[in-house]
Order: C-alpha cells, then sequence, then structure tokens
C-alpha cells in the first residue's frame, strides 16, 4: 500500500495480527485504541438507537420497562466508561504526545500497551454484562438500588467499569511522566502544545479520580455480596454517601471527556485561522483551573437529593466559577480567528461545530448549577439535554474534528473533503434538533429514564427522534469514507494543512522512532503566519 | 388532560413564579452570551475568510482583554447564583404553620397520609392559598417527588425524612412524577396532585368513612406496642419521660446534643441504642423491621402531640 520505503514508517515495518497486538509503539497503540473506542461508540450508539425508537411514542410499544431500563443502563456505561473518557487522551492523545513532544515513545510503552488490554478486558466485561442479560442501574450505580434491590448483571457491569478505570490511571501516570520528562530540548513548558497542556490536565484528574470511583464500586459489591452495611440504611448504611463518593470521580470525568476536545479544537482554529493562538497562557491555565475546580463541584448533582441545603449553596457557588475558565477558552478562539486568514477545511468546520455545540451545553449548565432553577429541572430531560450537548454534541465533535485532522498523519492518506464537511454539517444540524427540543421537555417536567409519558410530550419527541436519525447517519457517513481512503486514498503530504507543531515536521505516517532526526525546539509553537498580509497593521481600532 | 402540544409547564404554586421569572431572566442573559458568541462566529467567519485582504494578524494580546473579559461572566454568574440561593433555600424552608402532610415512597406508589388519617394512594389533595410542608420518606430506594406545576422537587430517602413545601395558587389537576430512578416501573410511579378550593378541600378531607387521626393511630400504638410501660413518665422509668420531648434539645449520654426532630425520634425507635439519653442505660428493643413506615409517622405525630405540662390536659 505504502510505495516509498515502506518499512520505514510505523505501518509498514511489520505485518501480522501478532505485530500488532505485541507491539510496544504508541502510534499502533493509539491505532488500536481508536478502533477499540469506535467500536464502542457504536455499540452505545446501537442501545441509543433502540431508545429513540421506543420514545417516539408515549406508550412501552417496542419495549418492555425491563428492556428499556437496561437500554438506557448500557447505553450509559459504554459511552461514559468505554468511549467517552477513553476516547481523544487514549487513541489521538496516545499517538500524538510523543510526537509532539520531539519523544521517540511514551516514557513506559510496555505500560501503554498493558493499558489497552486491562481496557478491552473490563469493555468485555461490560458488554458480557449486557449478553448476560443487561444491567439495569443506570450507568450512575445509585445506592441502595444497585447494592441491594437491582436484579441484573450489576457486579459483571460494575467489574467492567472498575477493571477499565485501570486502564485510565496507567494512561494518566504515563503521559505525565512522559510531559515531565521527554520533551525535546528547547521545548520549555511554555512552549508546549496546548493539546499537551490539556491531557497534562487530564492525565491529572485520571490518576486523582479514578481510584475514587474504583473504591466506591468495591464498596458497592461488598454490600451486594457481603451483606456489609454501607450505603443501604436497612444495614445501618448511607444511601447519600454512596452519591458523594460517586461523584468525586464522576463530575471531574466530565472534564476527562471534554479537556482533551478542547486542547483539539486550539490546535485547530489556530491552524485554519492562520494565526498564532490567542492568549496562549489563560488557555493552558484555564485547563489546569478545570481541572483543579472540577473536583469541588460535586455537590452540584445533589441539590435535591436530601444533603444540607448550606452544601447545596456551597457547591452551587463552586459550580458558578467553573464557567469562567470555560467562557476564557471560548473568547480566546473567537479572537484567534479575529483578524485571521480562516481556511473553511473539513477539520476547521467540525471545530466550529464543537464551539457552537460547547456553547449551548456550557451555559445550559449555568442554568442547572443554579439552586432555584435545579429545583424544577434537576432529573429531567433539561439536565439530559445539557449533558449531552457537552458530552457528546461537543466531545465527539472534537473527537471527529481529531480524526479528520490527523487522520493524513496517521495514516498518510487523504479523504474526500466535501463528503468530510457534508457530514459535519448533519452532524451538527441532527445533533441540534435530537437534543434541542429535550430543553423543552426538561422544563415541561419530563423526568429523565420515564419511556412511558404524558401524551402532550409525544411531539417534542418525535422531533428528538428524528434528529436522532439524522445525526446516527452522520456520524456513519465518516466511517465509510475515512475507512475508504485507507484502500484509495491520495499519499498524503508530511503537512497537508500547513500546520506547525512537531507532528508535522516528521512523514506521514511517521516512522517508527517518529524523527530521522531526534529535533530540537527554538520558537513558540503556533508561528503561524498570515498568508494574505498586503500592508503593516494601522493604529486605528475602528475597524473592529 | 387531553394531549395537546405544550411548550411550557403551568404554574401552579408561589415558588412556581418565582422560578418562572428566574428562568426567564437566564434565558435573556444566556440568551445574550450565546448569541453572541454565534454572532461573532458567523462574522469572524464570513469577513476574515482567506484570501480576503487582511492585516498583519501579529496584533497584540493585551492583558486588560483577558482579565476584562473574564469579569462580565463572573458578575453575571454572582448574581445568577445569590438570585437561585434565595429561591432554593425559602422552597426548602417551611413555615411553621404550614399543614404537614405525610409521604411514604415504595417501589412503585406514592403513599400519602394527612394528618386526620386520610390516606391517598398515588393521588395528594391540598387547598389552594395555604402553605403545605410534605414530610417524605422512603420504604426501599430512593425515589425523589416531582411536581412540574410547582415547579418542585426533592428526594425521598429510605431511612430519613426530607421536607419541602409549597404554597398552590391555581385549582386543578397536576402531574406527579417520580423523579430519582428506582426500578422496572419508575416510569409508572406516577400520580396526581389536586389543588381544590378551601371548602372544596374541608368538604374532601371530612368525606368518606371517619378514620381515626394520625395522632389517634400514633397513641394506640403507643399502648399496644408497650411503649408506655416505660416512657410513662414516672421518676424510676427506664426509659425517657417523652412529654414536651418533641422539638427540644436533648443531652445525650455520649456528651453530644441534639435537636429532637422527625429523624431523632424515628432513628430512636428504630435503632434505640445509637443516641442514648443522658441518665439512662441502652435498655429498649429495636423495632426495625416490625413497624412500617406509616406506623413510624403516627407514633411520632402523637409524641408531637405531648406538649409540656402547662399546655394543659397532656397525660402520658
Amino acid at each position: 500500500m505504502i510505495e516509498a520505503n515502506p518499512a520505514s514508517n510505523y505501518l509498514g515495518a511489520a505485518h501480522g495480527l501478532r505485530s500488532w497486538l505485541l507491539t510496544r509503539d504508541h502510534k499502533r497503540i493509539g491505532v488500536l485504541y481508536l478502533l477499540g473506542v469506535t467500536f464502542f461508540f457504536f455499540i452505545g450508539g446501537a442501545f441509543a438507537v433502540l431508545m429513540r425508537f421506543e420514545l417516539a411514542t408515549p406508550e412501552a410499544d417496542l419495549v418492555a420497562s425491563d428492556t428499556y431500563n437496561r437500554l438506557f443502563s448500557m447505553h450509559g456505561i459504554v459511552m461514559t466508561f468505554l468511549f467517552l473518557v477513553p476516547s481523544i487522551p487514549a487513541s489521538l492523545g496516545n499517538f500524538l504526545l510523543p510526537l509532539m513532544l520531539g519523544a521517540r515513545d511514551l516514557a513506559f510503552p510496555k505500560l501503554n500497551l498493558l493499558s489497552w488490554y486491562v481496557f478491552m478486558v473490563g469493555g468485555l466485561f461490560t458488554v458480557a454484562a449486557a449478553a448476560f442479560g443487561g444491567v439495569d442501574t443506570g450507568w450512575t450505580f445509585y445506592t441502595p438500588y444497585s447494592s441491594t434491590y437491582a436484579n441484573s448483571n450489576v457486579m459483571l457491569a460494575a467489574v467492567g467499569v472498575f477493571i477499565t478505570g485501570f486502564s485510565s490511571i496507567l494512561t494518566g501516570v504515563n503521559f505525565i511522566v512522559t510531559i515531565h520528562k521527554m520533551r525535546a530540548p528547547g521545548l520549555t513548558w511554555f512552549r508546549l502544545p496546548l493539546f499537551v497542556w490539556a491531557h497534562y490536565a487530564t492525565s491529572l484528574i485520571m490518576v486523582l479520580g479514578t481510584p475514587v470511583l474504583a473504591i466506591t464500586l468495591l464498596l458497592v459489591a461488598v454490600e451486594r455480596l457481603l451483606g456489609v452495611g454501607i450505603f443501604d440504611p436497612s444495614l445501618g448504611g448511607d444511601p447519600i454517601l454512596f452519591q458523594h463518593l460517586f461523584w468525586f470521580y464522576s463530575h471531574p470525568a466530565v472534564y476527562i471527556m471534554v479537556l482533551p476536545g478542547m486542547g483539539v479544537i486550539s490546535e485547530i482554529i489556530t491552524c485554519f485561522a492562520r494565526k498564532p493562538i490567542f492568549g496562549y497562557k489563560f488557555i493552558a491555565f484555564s485547563s489546569m483551573a478545570i481541572a483543579v475546580l472540577g473536583f469541588l463541584v460535586w455537590g452540584h448533582h445533589m441539590f435535591v437529593s436530601g444533603q444540607s441545603v448550606y452544601a447545596g449553596v456551597a457547591f452551587s457557588m463552586l459550580t458558578m466559577a467553573v464557567s469562567v475558565p470555560s467562557a476564557i477558552k471560548v473568547f480566546n478562539w473567537l479572537a484567534t480567528m479575529f483578524r485571521g486568514s480562516i481556511v473553511f477545511d473539513s477539520p476547521m468546520i467540525y471545530a466550529l461545530g464543537f464551539i457552537g455545540l460547547f456553547t449551548i451545553g456550557g451555559l445550559t449548565g449555568v442554568f442547572l448549577g443554579t439552586l432555584g432553577l435545579d429545583l424544577h429541572v434537576h432529573d429531567t430531560y433539561f439536565v439530559v439535554a445539557h449533558f449531552h450537548f457537552i458530552m457528546v454534541g461537543a466531545t465527539v465533535m472534537a473527537y471527529l474534528a481529531a480524526i479528520h485532522f490527523w487522520w493524513p498523519k496517521i495514516f498518510g492518506r487523504t479523504f474526500p473533503e466535501n463528503w468530510a464537511k457534508f457530514a459535519a454539517l448533519m452532524v451538527f444540524a441532527g445533533f441540534i434538533l435530537a437534543f434541542f427540543p429535550q430543553f423543552v421537555l426538561g422544563y415541561l417536567g419530563m423526568p429523565r429514564r420515564y419511556h412511558i409519558y404524558p401524551d402532550e410530550f409525544q411531539m417534542l419527541n418525535v422531533l428528538s427522534s428524528a434528529g436522532a436519525s439524522i445525526l446516527g447517519v452522520g456520524y456513519l457517513i465518516p466511517m465509510v469514507y475515512l475507512l475508504g481512503s485507507l484502500r484509495i486514498g491520495k499519499k498524503a503530504a508530511a503537512n497537508p494543512w500547513g500546520a506547525k507543531g512537531l507532528e508535522w515536521k516528521t512523514t506521514s505516517p511517521p516512522p517508527v522512532e517518529n524523527f530521522e532526526t531526534p529535533p530540537t525546539v527554538e520558537g513558540d509553537v503556533y508561528e503561524y503566519k498570515n498568508p494574505h498580509v498586503v500592508r503593516p497593521p494601522e493604529v486605528t481600532l475602528a475597524r473592529g | 388532560m387531553r394531549p395537546e402540544l405544550q411548550f411550557f409547564p403551568p404554574a401552579a404554586s408561589t415558588l412556581a413564579n418565582d422560578v418562572d421569572l428566574l428562568f426567564w431572566f437566564f434565558v435573556v442573559v444566556c440568551g445574550f452570551f450565546g448569541l453572541l458568541v454565534f454572532g461573532l462566529l458567523a462574522l469572524f467567519s464570513a469577513r476574515y475568510r482567506a484570501k480576503a485582504q487582511r492585516y498583519d494578524p501579529n496584533h497584540a494580546q493585551p492583558l486588560w482583554l483577558e482579565i476584562g473579559w473574564a469579569l462580565p461572566p463572573l458578575a453575571v454568574v454572582a448574581v445568577l447564583f445569590v438570585w437561585g440561593a434565595k429561591v432554593y433555600v425559602e422552597a426548602y424552608t417551611p413555615p411553621s404553620e404550614a399543614l404537614e402532610i405525610f409521604v411514604t415512597g415504595k417501589q412503585w406508589m406514592w403513599k400519602i397520609q394527612h394528618p386526620n388519617g386520610k390516606k391517598e394512594i398515588n393521588a395528594l389533595h391540598v387547598p389552594l392559598g395555604r402553605a403545605v410542608k410534605l414530610t417524605m420518606t422512603s420504604e426501599d430506594v430512593i425515589h425523589s417527588f416531582y411536581v412540574p406545576a410547582f415547579r418542585l422537587k426533592r428526594d425521598v430517602l429510605p431511612g430519613k425524612y426530607t421536607s419541602m413545601w409549597f404554597e398552590a395558587t391555581q385549582t386543578g389537576d397536576y402531574h406527579l412524577f417520580c423523579a430519582e430512578y428506582c426500578g422496572t416501573d419508575h416510569s409508572r410511579m406516577i400520580g396526581r396532585v389536586t389543588v381544590m378550593s378551601q371548602a372544596d378541600y374541608e368538604a374532601w378531607l371530612g368525606g368518606g368513612e371517619q378514620l381515626l387521626s394520625l395522632e389517634e393511630r400514633g397513641q394506640r400504638l403507643f399502648n399496644q406496642r408497650a411503649c408506655v410501660t416505660c416512657h410513662n413518665g414516672l421518676p424510676e422509668a427506664s426509659g425517657p419521660d417523652l412529654v414536651g420531648l418533641f422539638g427540644s434539645e436533648r443531652r445525650l449520654s455520649n456528651g453530644e446534643t441534639v435537636t429532637a426532630d422527625v429523624d431523632y425520634l424515628r432513628e430512636s425507635i428504630l435503632y434505640p441504642t445509637k443516641k442514648i439519653a443522658v441518665g439512662y442505660a441502652p435498655v429498649m428493643p429495636t423495632f426495625a423491621g416490625q413497624l412500617s413506615e406509616e406506623q413510624i409517622t403516627a407514633l411520632i405525630e402523637y409524641m408531637r402531640t405531648l406538649k409540656a405540662p402547662e399546655a394543659e390536659g397532656a397525660t402520658p
């Protein structure tokens, strides 16, 4: 397939299944993760398709209650733990971090391969839970339902999630050490690409947060299997304790899902605006601020849970504070576009889609962080719409943006631009149609996890299901042309987008050792120049 | 209620008006920021597309701008936070004169007990224009009592009481939903809240067969279960006197002080040895598993009426 000197790049260097399954090359492991998480994305998506069909009518006519409860639980568990958490970091982060740092590989290549196996084993447990009858606790595993009352495969699913968590920890440790110790000569902290900063912040959350989730699931197992009272009040436990522990991980986990996406967008906006990123340090530090503040806001999932009113007030205040670093990022991206020379290639279309969906998701998050409004919209479709805008709309948009942006680098092939732009618009339009009606449904009072609902909610549910079908097709189109490009795509140049960053200074696909000669870094990372400058800047600001 | 397309829920409580006002304020403020971002995205995309004549892009990145544009969002969320907190604290702080109704959730139904002993299932009748406090608990898993027309919900927990209150402003029938996932028939754990005029409510409350009031049922249980054997107020009694207990500060044998509220009483009935009043031995047997949530409610309601001696006629 690859004509010139095939043995020199990482794809052609070795052949056969064995060479992939025993590889220690971060690029190949990144590709393995790409396959793994995309596989789980479509499994989770299949559950969603069935749910949206069922929700098209107010009655339970497609599936029975127990089935529906298993569908949304499996959808949530698969999408959260097997797709969203590892999506960008484990696949693209794995592939790109050493390249961006000018390194030969990650610090611990064998640990990296181990993390993939741990991930796949955890994933298989979770899929097995589905195959043997499913789990019906929701992805949140709330006690005492999960620990005492549920009759489904709670343990199998929990073990799956527990195991998968270790792959997150391994990846996080690997990234942190690599960023600290393996930067090329001259690559100072403030010359790092913002993608790397975002992954540094993400890795900190993975390492600090994931063990808490593991402990929490272990405690559920202890109560469920041994009958030790931890969360069930009839055994002397406290059900709210579970929620505190669960959200102490699972709120920061939202930032595991969205921070890497923000890193991707920072790379793409500056590249296609042909302008150095605006507010480099502010974007870098806002990632760190989000990572730190993200650990202090878990109680906003519990405003109506019976926790003390004063705790609610404190958590609301801290939640509001998180909106500021997020706003800073959006403003800086806009300022980067200001007076740029913007090229609308497909990654840029996806990136603009990210900003749009993230803005809507972020602003509606402020509604939910406000105590007086959460009283009404908590646990309704308003919440469902909000977190899908952030975690699915924005994060999957960033995932697709990243795949398109770095596809020529990863596989050395180009894809049809027009199809890519068409799919981006379809995903955006389908997403808005699928999830915007859910805000209205939520304010009307439709609770989440309801598949039987009052008749007056039907029209909005039908709209949502229609949008979901468009969205589904939008997600499938890139699968087709991207896979096709591997066979019939033209060979990609080393730097097809005219991007900066060390990963573009090596061939596409990169050689096994990443660089012919180890690079050194002399300037800032985003030295983009406007190709169309015709005269020097004027002093007046009147044009803005 | 005929099926019809709705875009906004009916508002039937004083809280609903507060929440809606806050909501529309949010829509305006967040709408402004949202449109600003979308507008600038569109404007910059159109105006600064490649090949148009352009200035040198390497303009300054002034610090005042970075700090300056962080301030408006900070100021806005500060205002939103304070307003939202005020609405929330009020909704969860019932006025003392509120009519108290007891709610018990179980898989998958709502059981309601009125103070006069009237019971309902999956239905709640309340009077118009009067503060109503719901004291809620669950027999099994966590549920959440949610009335969209009141813009109000709170989780209903096993092993603990939670409460919230509302004052209805519109007569009519409204949805009651369980908002916390609770198993198979979660989406069938629904009911109807009926707001009636004061006169209709009195008529409804007095209608049907005459039942023992909650207090009377509590008193009967108090004697049947032999609580009275020890909690009889005599000097040599092995249990503390319960007259005037409700709402008072209790000193415990471990030196702590607790308020004798519904949660304390509930715990002391079910797990008597957890908190021992000072001067008493931990000899009371547990009633865990022997009393239903409704019976516990009745007992507490009875204890609440045991007023201190100066309030006449209260003999245990």
